[in-house]
């Protein structure tokens, strides 16, 4: 595919030193925050002053981050069990059926992620506690989380079913397999990366959501994302929330690393000509 | 039974899904709009079910509310040109230029940030544009400065930071180009800039219509980005933060709040008929 000759070499060039800035762009700041984690300088003075592993030490005794920590991945993992149902459900429905609602169906899943989380928070947290009376908490933020992951898992499984098309599960009921065994032993199994990968996209987007929490959590509740910003502005937590940030930008390449050995092993997996 | 009736079938598998997005989301939705023609009374602070077109007859005269107003579609319109404009170069040479090994490390370079937390990256973004920060060192020895926090850190650091959500669906749109379309345009006498002005472009166009919206719609709602860098300016997504909650005037920020709505339905009209949606 890649390396078309018709494009001349001055262009060529041209953009592979513009994309070359860009990704030197991309990744300065992130390294600013990896590098401030260790500035001896609790307001981040340019260049540091000194190198230390204190605030590492602090971080990983604080308390606040730890339970942020962990309320989060409950969250995200609710959010997800419900995407990964919804999702595969819908994406099913849709699936060799042409009707009048098709259209609204998709558009209908993709409106929570294509509108403003300002206004999707704001909606839920309105219907919670003006219209419903129902007291916020982490179960409004799983409901509301797992309403804009859904599109992830349905885009997947969806993009699966049209590669797939759907002769290996004709084949398996001319053999004489029923709807359950062919489901079971077919459909699933040639489903099973692309819903992971769906749930790993929907785990990160609730993981890292940050607008439609603030709406829909109560009070008490703190997510990672919400703990990160109630300290930022603190001075004497500033260099801590650095250190959190640090680790979140390292653990960024875990889910990137495991995407790409899903789709490795995929492409070896179903040797389609 | 369930082979016999397609119909039946769909209607199982959709109900529960439908539940979730039709009934209570845009349950959620239209009770938004409702509550925005509701009132607030100013001493107890409790939602008054009277009907009343005040909300919007407020957000339409005061003019604060429609500097904000303008000021917000236009930094996210902004935003969304800067993205484009980065993301185009970008996405060519991905699928055109590089070779098959360096195309793999690009998409995960402009993956990895994706994953990297918002708040982070927004935060990055405050440190890099400090007084004692990076560009300041390396902007003061030239008799420049850091832009500091304001309306334009706005607008760097909101480019920055949905840059992957344009470049990822532009590459993939230019993928699908297949490269004998642009030999034939080279065998026909034209140029680079040609083929890419001609050929390329016009059927990049549904892919950059598909990242525009998330990076106009993302950058419609933002209000957090605005309290890192933003000095003291303010976005609709502020005015809406502002409002909500029992003790303010959640109506009011309803009322605010469909105008990202309108906005966002408008632009998703105009992007299926350019065929951009099935591009998301």
């Amino acid at each position: 595919m890649a390396q078309t000759k018709t494009l001349s070499r001055g262009l060529r060039g041209t953009l592979g030193a513009f994309t070359a800035v860009v990704l030197v762009f991309i990744y300065v700041p992130l390294l600013l925050v990896l590098l401030n984690s260790f500035n001896t300088d609790n307001t981040f003075g340019w260049p540091p002053p000194g190198l230390t592993l204190h605030w590492w030490k602090v971080a990983w005794e604080s308390q606040g981050a730890r339970d942020a920590l962990w309320t989060s991945v409950k969250v995200a993992c609710a959010a997800t069990v419900v995407a990964l149902l919804l999702g595969t459900l819908a994406a099913m429905a849709l699936r060799r059926t042409r009707f009048f609602g098709r259209n609204v169906v998709s558009l209908l899943i993709i409106l929570p992620i294509a509108l403003p989380g300002i206004v999707t928070g704001l909606a839920f947290q309105n219907e919670f506690s003006t219209i419903l009376g129902i007291g916020l908490s982490l179960w409004t933020v799983i409901i509301a989380h797992a309403t804009f992951c859904i599109v992830t898992v349905f885009n997947n499984v969806q993009a699966r079913f049209q590669r797939l098309g759907t002769s290996f599960e004709q084949a398996s009921m001319d053999l004489g397999a029923g709807r359950w065994t062919t489901y079971r032993l077919v459909t699933f199994p040639m489903l099973r990366s692309a819903l992971l990968a769906g749930a790993l996209l929907s785990f990160g987007l609730s993981f890292d959501e940050i607008v439609v929490t603030t709406f829909t959590a109560s009070p008490h509740d703190q997510t990672l994302p919400l703990w990160i910003l109630n300290n930022l502005f603190r001075p004497n937590q500033a260099p801590v929330v650095n250190v959190v940030a640090a680790v979140l930008v390292v653990l960024s390449a875990v889910p990137i690393y495991l995407a790409q050995r899903l789709s490795g092993s995929q492409a070896e997996a179903i040797n389609i000509p | 039974m369930l082979d016999r009736r397609p119909g039946l079938r769909v209607g199982l598998l959709l109900t529960p899904p439908m539940l979730w997005l039709g009934v209570a989301y845009l349950g959620a939705l239209a009770a938004l709009l409702v509550t925005s023609l509701w009132t607030q009374d100013d001493f107890t602070g409790n939602i008054e079910r009277i009907w009343t077109l005040d909300n919007f007859r407020q957000l339409f005269t005061v003019d604060v509310y429609r500097t904000i107003t303008l000021r917000t579609i236009g930094i996210a319109a902004l935003v969304t040109v800067v993205d484009a404009v980065l993301a185009f170069p970008i996405a060519l040479y991905m699928a055109k230029v590089a070779s098959p090994r360096t195309q793999r490390l690009l998409v995960i370079a402009v993956l990895t940030p994706l994953w990297a937390s918002y708040l982070v990256k927004a935060y990055a973004w405050r440190g890099m544009l400090s007084a004692d920060g990076p560009i300041a060192w390396i902007a003061n020895p030239f008799g420049l400065d850091t832009p500091g926090y304001g309306l334009p850190a706005v607008i760097i650091t909101l480019s920055y930071l949905w840059l992957p959500y344009m470049i990822l669906p532009v590459y993939a749109g230019l993928e699908r180009v297949p490269d004998s379309l642009l030999e034939a345009s080279s065998d026909l006498g034209g140029g680079s800039w040609t083929t890419i002005r001609r050929v390329v472009l016009p059927m990049a166009f549904p892919a950059l219509v598909a990242g525009s919206i998330f990076t106009f719609s993302l950058s419609l709602g933002d209000y957090i980005t605005v309290q890192i860098v933003g000095g003291t300016s303010q976005l609709l997504g502020n005015v809406v933060y502002d409002n909500q909650g029992a003790a303010n005037n959640l109506p009011f920020a309803a009322a605010v709040a469909t105008v990202p709505i309108v906005v966002m339905v408008v632009y998703l009209a105009l992007a299926r008929r350019v065929g951009a949606l099935e591009d998301l």
